[in-house]
């Protein structure tokens, strides 16, 4: 018998079995990258010491009933007015820090009744056990925004010459310090800290009420 | 001379595809190791809040607590938000425990550095949230994270 060359296998619906494998799980991969907002709760303290006393003007209440409402400092406000709010009570400037410093940086109006000192101004928030967790997130954005907002100003103020095409100066550093987690910038951390000391947040959360 | 043109004559040779295939599995294998499948069903409800001014979650180093309504295939549970840890309903009084069994199976260098992930349902009531974060803080993980849907900042 003649010898006769072994018929060649067609390779070609080949990428048709490729393409389909690839489409499905193009279709079923979902690149989930959570993304939240980070807070730290106060550690449990069992010590009895008095705690210190706040004056009122240095206190920024915020309450949610259960409703769903807001009353910011007694009086009933819309959500979209927190963050000015809270810029302009963080922001104002009015005395001086502990240590007796004046807030050199602040570009409040200095109102006598509003917080002394970013140091001393405290946000303190208190919600019902019926408020829903939409709204609590919605005023926790708001209030960590205000922070970030002024975060940024003292961001660009001072290291704007360090990220001269930056929009945002102080993302630019946090993004720039989450990329050399591995090694670590000691110039750049200080200068997040010192922003961060700038404006320290002070949020507190008071537990609801048992009802 | 009349040798090139003899050439230019013939057919075009067909572009080989041989290779089409190998690139297409390329691309199959990223896909592939690049897809998480999701290592516990949810048996709660999870619509999450949305917020503007999110931070990136670093993966390695969080627990995740779930929170919410059960889903309708767990009627059975009732209509009251649960929490759910990994594959189980779990109740306030659990989330201590159930916190340390999560950083006891993490990598070491980072026990000390957990974040707590909370995902809850955006229709459950705050006071379970207050809860658990009560908790969170008898097991002494104070670093919370309320993962949330980025919205477009204002």
């Amino acid at each position: 018998m003649a010898k006769r060359a072994a018929p060649e296998v067609n390779a070609g619906s080949m990428a048709d079995i490729a393409f389909l494998l690839l489409i499905f799980f193009l279709v079923t991969t979902t690149i989930e990258k959570d993304k939240g907002l980070l807070r730290s709760l106060p550690p449990i303290d069992d010590t009895q010491v008095e705690p210190p006393i706040i004056r009122q003007k240095n206190l920024f209440t915020v309450n949610i009933n259960r409703n769903n409402q807001l009353l910011v400092e007694e009086e009933e406000m819309p959500i979209s007015e927190l963050r000015q709010a809270a810029i302009d009570f963080l922001d104002n400037g009015g005395g001086t820090n502990p240590a007796g410093e004046s807030c050199d940086y602040c570009k409040g109006k200095r109102l006598e009744e509003s917080s002394d000192h970013p140091d001393k101004a405290i946000i303190s928030m208190k919600h019902d056990r019926e408020t829903s967790y939409e709204k609590y997130m919605d005023v926790q954005n708001e209030l960590v925004a205000a922070y970030n907002f002024l975060r940024e100003r003292e961001a660009e103020r001072l290291y704007k010459k360090y990220y001269p095409n930056a929009d945002n100066v102080y993302a630019a550093m946090l993004e720039e310090k989450e990329k050399n987690q591995f090694s670590k910038d000691e110039v750049l951390n200080e200068r997040i800290e010192t922003i961060k000391k700038l404006f320290p947040m002070k949020l507190s959360e008071a537990e609801p009420d048992k009802s | 001379m009349s040798k090139f043109r003899k050439k230019e004559k013939g057919e075009l040779p067909a572009i080989s595809t041989a290779s089409l295939p190998d690139i297409v599995f390329m691309l199959l294998f990223f896909f592939m190791v690049a897809t998480v499948m999701r290592d516990s069903s949810l048996m709660i409800e999870n619509r999450l809040p949305s917020a503007d001014q999110v931070e990136k979650l670093k993966k390695d180093r969080t627990i995740f607590i779930y929170a919410g309504k059960p889903s309708s295939q767990y009627k059975q549970f009732g209509e009251e938000p649960r929490i759910q840890f990994n594959d189980a309903f779990i109740t306030v009084e659990d989330v201590q425990s159930s916190v340390y069994q999560g950083i006891s199976e993490m990598n070491e260098e980072l026990q000390s550095k957990v974040v707590i992930g909370l995902k809850v349902d955006k229709e459950t009531n705050a006071g379970l949230v207050s809860d658990i974060k009560q908790e969170l803080r008898k097991a002494n993980a104070l670093k919370v994270m309320y993962i949330a849907n980025t919205k477009a900042p204002q």
